[in-house]
């Protein structure tokens, strides 16, 4: 402990601040006006509606979006099926591979813009749309390209056939990324699609119609219709949709299941989470300080599989506690478009809304709440990094999904009971454990019930790598073969 | 007037660099026309030391990158392929294809390298297991490159069966020594531009001219070569190398009697083909 | 107070690298460079150094360039012993600092009675600061405390000068060494912490640098004291000296942004410092035709 009487006086002259580092915007290019995306044109909307699309970092417009009504949805989905049944069922899948891989190039080459567009639409830090969102995106769309012409190899015993047209139903914390992981193993194994991304991030997706267009791709095979929740269900209503992919709230997800109940579509949900992240004594502690940063203040906790329950071994948690909140100090909020910020805005006003309401009811049920001090700018949408201590299992800041910058924390003194703790739940996305033990990690990886388990690190994604949750998380897997095996009939 | 022809040098490709034989030797070479005469380096058991050498110190660089780096690299090679098509048509009519042949090779070559890109990092989850031994034991087997490999490449073929023999083993993390073929020689010899334009780094593949009766005692015995690749119906290599594969216990993959436009001409067994299975044991406990 | 630390590299690196990610421009650019120059340690160490050598070496230290004013100069000049005395000399009237290695550079293999020897030697001829090496050989086959000791010794014999204590990183190799290290050489009462001698590959690389200014915090909220840092070896460019202060920023804090606590041992980055602030002030890029060398 620091005592104070032997503190070396100190004479602090220095005062290092970061100047302000923004992204260029002006190589992106924008229009102010968005179509839906079908048959491989923009279409004007039925009924003519158009919604705005707000920069939640200073609540202005950005771009007007058209707003699909149920003739749209349907003229898509009619797309979906031509092009389905006339072109891209029957095409060399070798020759589909190519058209992905071209996919895969264009995003590539126009990363930057990419990027930009995604931190304005969505408010997070343009350091993580250059250097996670958009290559990852990227990324899945070069490895499925290249199952294209290997499916007789991923499943044992079995060939594959596609499912025919996909309504992909997308969330507005990963846009493109969300985009990339509902097409691409799609496209690859023959279907063909319908996407509809969130109401509040739509542009990366339409920006991906444009290299859609000029990746010659055939009409059709990607139809993109932007709208609301309405949009939605008429998309999940479809009859001549064969496969829902849904990635969102398990209060929605579930609601699908009972839509779809009856009707012999196949669906895989990618739903909520409240993951335990677990630090044991015997962690590399400075790595697991960081792990927990990057656990819950990551994309400004908008993550489903977000470390938001914290348990720490009582040995440690005074340490781990004390240096999180001095780690959380170095967190810069502020402008997504500028290079140094860490924490960007949270993606809506509704969305902050529901945070706030956890932040009070957090303090309201006896919660110590400590939040970093950080300038919160007059315009936008934001909330501080925030910690919860002297929680336990029986607070609704515990049990409930907050999705935001929020992070609750308890201790515990012996392995089953932490593993029971974070069993206790009826989530299971993902886990987190630290532990400089080998032993330990195979254990609790074995006993944590959830899709995805990290292991001394968190929030770790790859093409190549299944995601998927347990229990109300969700069902069905992406990324890796598992990917492919939802958007495949086997024979 | 019309401009005088300057003809092409056709160089070893060794550590990246383009190079003469150090033997100062020449295989006189002659298109079926006669129209041309091409001088190729008679490569010597010096140049292959040197270039095994290479590739030895190239490995652990090229098999410590991430699979998907590989595959990146290996799309853009067909990138590279694929915009000097019409370099590689010629070459082929020249050795005495026909048009249609050689456009067929070259593109079937295209293709195979984009094939072989989708495969680097997919076939390890197709052939890395977790064994359910039965004891308290994380037990899984993951596939990792041989080593060093050489190869000599099919001399009835000229593009694309130097390909298939390379490619699989350089997709699965493995460093190459390859001899072209004798009686075909071009392709094999021009493909050292397309590499050294594509972000693969030196001594990843090196490529060599030569009498396929010198070197094959060389390739076959060198103490430092984890395995060989050749097609054993050239010539009675077969039991030149067989016999010599037991020095180091170098893996030997003998593709004899291949048709290489064949569909299983290519696959992820051909890449197991130069790949190891390693298996570890970690507890289960606290 | 050694705690069995351990470090995991991977953790470390991904640690490194969004510290890297910071873009430090304009004010907050210039503000560094500056910074930078004023934690130099100029350093000269070579078997062919000679007194006209290090009599060049301190005036460009004093006068850095001269055309641009409000320069600062650099915190001190590092030498071998035998050139303490010229260094006296040709630094009089500045306020530029006199370190010197000692204890048998940069191998460190020989007697401690030697090495005592030479380090009050070099304190007599006017050295202020002293960079010593640990004895690694003892280190890696678990002599801990005969490191220590060691250090303990020289610390004393150092009297009022402060005293550095080079890890010799590149040969400690793992991350878990370096902690240990580093938390070795402060409970034996090293001023400062240094990576390298500069004279092995690798030297100052940054997730070594973050360990132990991660092992300076830790040691500060236990005891109170803060300890120094010097990377040396290898670095030669504005661009790295900047990712070295955004660490030291993030990790330890403005109280660590002096010379007093923070120092960086290298022979031409100042010359990439200083065209990287005449660039900031005139728009266009620099030659080093128009620097002058030492």
């Amino acid at each position: 402990m620091v005592s104070k009487t032997n503190i070396r006086k100190k004479k602090v002259s220095t005062n290092w601040e970061y100047s302000a580092a923004p992204e260029s915007t002006d190589h992106i290019s924008l229009k102010s006006n968005y179509d839906l995306f079908i048959a491989g044109k923009f279409t004007k909307p039925k009924e003519g509606t158009y919604f705005n699309s707000i920069n939640p970092a200073n609540e202005t417009n950005i771009a007007k979006v058209a707003s699909a009504g149920k003739a749209d949805v349907n003229k898509a989905v009619s797309a979906a099926k031509v092009a389905y049944e006339n072109v891209w069922k029957k095409m060399d899948p070798s020759q589909r591979g190519k058209y992905i891989y071209r996919i895969a190039r264009l995003i590539q080459e126009r990363v930057r813009e990419f990027a930009v567009i995604e931190s304005l639409d969505g408010g997070k830090p343009i350091r993580e749309s250059r250097d996670i969102d958009i290559p990852l995106a990227a990324a899945h769309f070069f490895y499925y390209a290249g199952w294209a012409d290997k499916l007789d190899y991923a499943f044992p015993g079995r060939k594959t056939k596609p499912i025919g047209v996909a309504g992909q139903i997308i969330p507005w914390n990963f846009p493109l990324l969300m985009a990339a992981w509902k097409i691409a193993p799609a496209l690859a194994t023959g279907n063909t699609v319908v996407l509809k991304p969130a109401e509040t991030t739509p542009l990366t997706a339409l920006k991906l119609a444009e290299i859609i267009q000029e990746a010659d791709l055939p009409p059709g095979v990607v139809n993109i219709v932007t709208g609301d929740g309405s949009t939605g269900e008429y998309l999940v209503d479809h009859p001549k949709v064969d496969k829902i992919a849904f990635t969102g709230s398990t209060e929605v997800g579930k609601s699908i299941i009972q839509a779809l109940a009856g009707s012999s579509k196949k669906y895989t949900l990618e739903l909520g989470g409240k993951a335990a992240n677990i630090i044991f004594e015997d962690a590399s502690i400075d790595q697991a300080v960081e792990g927990i940063i990057n656990s819950i203040f990551f994309n400004q906790g908008h993550v489903c599989c977000a470390g938001s329950r914290l348990y720490v071994q009582e040995s440690v948690s005074k340490e781990i506690i004390s240096k999180l909140k001095s780690r959380m100090e170095n967190l810069i909020l502020g402008d997504p478009l500028d290079k140094n910020t860490d924490i960007g805005a949270i993606n809506s006003k509704t969305q902050l809304e529901k945070i706030n309401m956890y932040l009070d009811i957090g303090v309201d049920e006896g919660g110590t709440i400590y939040q970093s001090t950080c300038t919160i700018p007059k315009k936008g949408y934001w909330c501080a990094p925030t910690l919860f201590s002297d929680m336990s299992q029986s607070h609704r800041l515990v049990q409930e999904e907050i999705f935001g910058p929020v992070l609750v924390i308890q201790t515990f003194r012996t392995i089953d009971e932490v593993i029971a703790k974070a069993n206790n739940t009826p989530y299971g996305l993902s886990g987190g454990v630290w532990t400089d033990k080998g032993s330990k990690i195979f254990k609790i990886s074995k006993e944590i019930r959830a899709g995805v388990i990290w292991a001394n690190t968190f929030n770790k994604f790859d093409p190549t790598s299944p995601f998927g949750g347990y229990k109300e998380s969700g069902m069905g897997r992406e990324g890796g073969l598992e990917g492919l095996l939802q958007y495949v009939n086997l024979y | 007037m019309q401009s005088l022809h300057i003809n092409k040098t056709y160089k070893l490709y060794i550590d990246g660099n383009f190079s003469r034989t150090e033997s100062g030797r020449y295989i006189k070479w002659t298109d079926p026309k006669k129209k041309m005469i091409i001088n190729f380096c008679r490569g010597s058991r010096k140049d292959f030391r040197n270039a095994v050498v290479s590739a030895r110190s190239a490995f652990k660089a090229w098999s410590g990158r991430s699979a998907y780096n590989r595959g990146q690299i290996f799309y853009r090679i067909a990138e590279m392929l694929e915009g000097r098509k019409e370099q590689f048509i010629s070459e082929l009519i020249l050795q005495g294809f026909t048009k249609k042949q050689s456009k067929k090779e070259v593109t079937l070559s295209i293709d195979r390298l984009v094939y072989y890109a989708g495969w680097a990092d997919k076939y390890q989850q197709l052939f890395s297991r977790v064994n359910p031994v039965s004891s308290p034991y994380y037990n899984f087997s993951t596939p990792e490159p041989t080593g060093v490999v050489a190869a000599i490449a099919p001399d009835n073929s000229c593009l694309l069966g130097f390909l298939s023999v390379v490619v699989p083993a350089v997709v699965g993390g493995n460093t190459v020594v390859v001899l072209a073929s004798e009686s075909y020689p071009l392709c094999g010899i021009t493909f050292a531009e397309v590499l050294h334009s594509s972000d693969v780094p030196g001594g990843v593949i090196n490529i060599m001219s030569g009498r396929h009766d010198e070197l094959i005692q060389q390739f076959s015995s060198h103490m430092d070569v984890n395995a060989i690749i050749y097609c054993g119906a050239d010539s009675g290599h077969a039991s030149v190398v067989e016999k010599n594969t037991a020095l180091n216990v170098k893996r030997a993959v003998n593709y004899a009697d291949q048709n290489w436009k064949n569909p299983d001409a290519q696959g992820p067994y051909h890449i197991m083909k130069s790949q190891e299975i390693k298996t570890t044991w970690h507890p289960i406990g606290y | 107070m050694i705690n069995n630390r351990t470090i995991d590299q991977v953790g470390a690196e991904e640690r490194v690298s969004r510290l890297f990610s910071r873009s430090i421009k304009k004010e907050s650019k210039v503000q560094a460079l500056k910074m930078i120059l004023s934690m130099i340690d100029l350093t000269t160490l070579e078997g062919k150094d000679s007194p006209g050598k290090v009599k060049q070496l301190c005036y460009k230290a004093a006068h850095l360039h001269d055309q641009h004013p409000g320069l600062p100069t650099v915190a001190a000049i590092c030498v071998y012993p035998n050139m303490v005395p010229v260094a006296k000399v040709a630094l009089a009237g500045t306020n530029i600092k006199i370190a010197s290695v000692a204890t048998a550079f940069p191998s460190g293999m020989t007697t401690l009675s030697a090495k005592l020897k030479e380090v009050r030697s070099v304190i007599d001829a006017g050295a202020e600061e002293v960079d010593m090496v640990i004895s690694r050989g003892k280190f890696l086959s678990g002599d801990l405390e005969f490191v220590g000791d060691e250090i303990s010794q020289v610390k004393n014999a150092c009297g009022a000068a402060k005293l550095k204590v080079i890890l010799e990183t590149g040969e400690l190799v793992t991350l878990d060494n370096v902690r240990r290290a580093s938390d070795l050489a402060m409970n034996a009462g090293a001023d400062f912490i240094k990576t390298s001698t500069g004279k092995i590959n690798p030297a100052a690389t940054p997730v070594v640098v973050l360990t132990m200014l991660e092992a300076i915090r830790d040691h500060y909220l236990q005891t109170g004291h803060r300890i120094g840092m010097k990377p040396a070896g290898g670095i030669s460019t504005a661009k790295q000296g900047i990712q070295f202060l955004v660490m030291v920023r993030e990790t330890l804090g403005q109280a660590w942004l002096t010379p007093d606590l923070f120092r960086i041992g290298a022979g031409s980055l100042a010359n990439d410092v200083l065209m990287q602030i005449i660039k900031q002030n005139q728009g266009n890029y620099q030659s080093s035709d128009y620097f002058s060398l030492d």
